[in-house]
């Protein structure tokens, strides 16, 4: 075979890869920056934005329930978020390990739920025809619903820089990261823009969710399998900058692609662990240093 | 004295265990400047941090305009018409002149979504340096610019910590020039820890000094000289 055509569409596969990446790690790498949280259930975000793509296939099958599907993931995973962040993470401000603590136990409470609600084995969602085929480009074979993950993803990071540098929340979010004091000196209320980054965050990981679906089936374990490279793409990134972040998921996802033409499934995700490992070693700081709020002390 | 706009009453603050401010009672009169002086470690920044609600309440009760605002946060007591300058600036590092500026409008009640001109007739340099990151100005840039976002959420109450520490002399003059005009053309309440007893002598009207976490004494700047309270106080 062609080495140009197994290589190619690996690459591509890796670009899909690298932004469902990203949408999981967008989310955490926002949280982080911002409340100094780590949130083990983020994961379960994008299983329950899987699980309501389903949901809504069921209720509106059609060429387009998929399109349906995805402000119903973002708001649902959003509302559920919103749930997390009052009843949860706000309760725990400022106790790192307790936060850690009880978001893995609801991260366990939520598969075991979703075990109970959709069963084991997971469900399919039906790709529409429209995703379901491919687009030729010369030898290269593209899947449809490869290239609708890049370009969601793509507007999704147009979406976010946008709101950060261009609207007044996206000010407040910024001025909260820098300097939290002062932030609430000003008149910013610092409870309501951490809510609404937490939200967004949800909301971005239950979009990937729905891509995710159309990829593969959505079982109760789906999170799990994505959110340990969102965090490694997190530390690699910098820890919260949002250009690290998309340079370290694209850097990972191409890696963990291109490994996989040469060793199997494992070795690749192993050696993606050794990159990150090696890369920390010659730039701990990650790709991007932020000056985060720990650091101002 | 109906005439306050701030009253704490029995106000007793600190960190943690330890308490810094001692059954505080103090009035601030409306409209005029007050400087509130005393050796380093007497409280004076600490009540800075009680007024805007940093620092919990131990007991007491703090008076905004009539109001107890005691159990409001931080950035209820902003949008209340409350602004700090706080020592060493806290200018948001990453945010240009222009965005810190913007920053300051969150406390305003009137919705307003541009910055008031005045600031830039008040601190020109700020104009010109707009699309800078406040990060890399110099500290007196900085000073301008953290009493420049103070006013453009349109307090009442302007609270400033040292204005004037590690500045050089034609911006300190600046930013006596400036209070002035926000004190007397506006009608401002201003309430200044200050060091620097010239200045805080030149600006203010009233006086408050403390001592191990109470207001010791407390008078008129124009019956008696800086030197007379200095040395009652042990400045």
């Amino acid at each position: 075979m062609d080495s140009v055509a197994l290589f190619l569409p690996q690459l591509f596969n890796g670009l899909s890869v690298a932004s469902l990446y990203l949408l999981a790690a967008v989310g955490l790498a926002l949280s982080f920056g911002l409340m100094r949280v780590i949130n083990m259930a983020h994961g379960e975000m994008l299983m329950l934005g899987g699980y309501l793509a389903w949901l809504t296939l069921m209720v509106v099958p059609g060429a387009f329930g998929i399109l349906l599907a995805l402000p119903v993931a973002f708001l649902g995973t959003a509302a559920i978020g919103a749930l997390v962040h009052m009843g949860l993470i706000r309760r725990l401000a400022d106790r790192p390990l307790d936060t850690l603590l009880a978001t893995w136990g609801l991260s366990l409470i939520l598969q075991q739920a979703a075990r109970d609600l959709f069963g084991a084995i997971g469900v399919e969602v039906r790709a529409p025809d429209w995703l379901a085929g491919s687009i030729s480009l010369g030898d290269v074979v593209i899947p449809s619903a490869r290239l609708m993950i890049i370009v969601m993803t793509l507007l999704v990071l147009g979406g976010i820089a946008l709101m950060l540098n261009r609207s007044r929340i996206g000010l407040d979010i910024r001025a909260v990261n820098q300097d939290r004091m002062m932030a609430s000196a000003t008149g910013i209320n610092v409870r309501k823009v951490e809510l609404t980054v937490f939200c967004a965050g949800a909301g971005v990981a239950g979009l990937a969710g729905v891509l995710l679906a159309l990829l593969g089936p959505v079982t109760p374990n789906a999170g799990q399998v994505y959110i340990v490279p969102a965090f490694l793409v997190v530390v690699m990134g910098g820890l919260g900058s949002l250009t690290g972040t998309s340079m370290a998921a694209l850097i990972l996802g191409l890696f963990s692609a291109l490994a996989q033409i040469f060793f199997d499934v494992s070795i690749a995700q192993m050696l993606m662990l050794v990159l990150v490992i090696l890369f920390l070693q010659i730039r701990p700081q990650g790709v991007v240093a932020v000056r985060s709020r720990a650091l101002d002390v | 004295m109906s005439d306050a706009l701030l009253r704490l009453e029995g106000v007793s603050s600190g960190y943690g265990q330890s308490r810094i401010l001692w059954d505080v009672d103090f009035a601030l009169p409306r409209g005029k400047a007050t400087a509130l002086i005393g050796r380093n470690g007497v409280g004076k920044s600490t009540l800075l941090s009680t007024i805007m609600g940093l620092r919990p309440l131990i007991s007491g009760r703090v008076l905004f305009d009539g109001r107890d605002i005691s159990r409001l946060s931080t950035h209820q007591r902003a949008r209340a018409g409350i602004a700090l300058v706080p020592q060493g600036r806290h200018v948001f590092p990453f945010l240009t002149v222009e965005e810190n500026l913007l920053s300051g409008l969150a406390a305003r009640r009137d919705g307003r979504r541009t910055i008031p001109g005045f600031i830039f007739d008040l601190f020109p340099k700020l104009d010109a340096i707009r699309h800078r990151k406040g990060g890399l100005l110099s500290g007196g840039e900085q000073q301008q610019l953290a009493i420049g976002r103070a006013l453009a959420g349109d307090p009442r109450l302007l609270l400033l910590d040292e204005p004037t520490e590690g500045i050089q002399p034609n911006v300190v003059a600046q930013i006596e020039d400036a209070l002035r005009h926000v004190r007397s053309e506006m009608g401002m309440t201003i309430l200044v820890v200050e060091q620097y007893l010239d200045f805080a002598w030149r600006l203010a009207d009233l006086y408050a000094a403390m001592q191990c976490g109470r207001i010791v004494r407390s008078g008129d700047t124009g019956t008696e000289t800086a030197d007379t309270v200095a040395h009652l106080v042990h400045i």
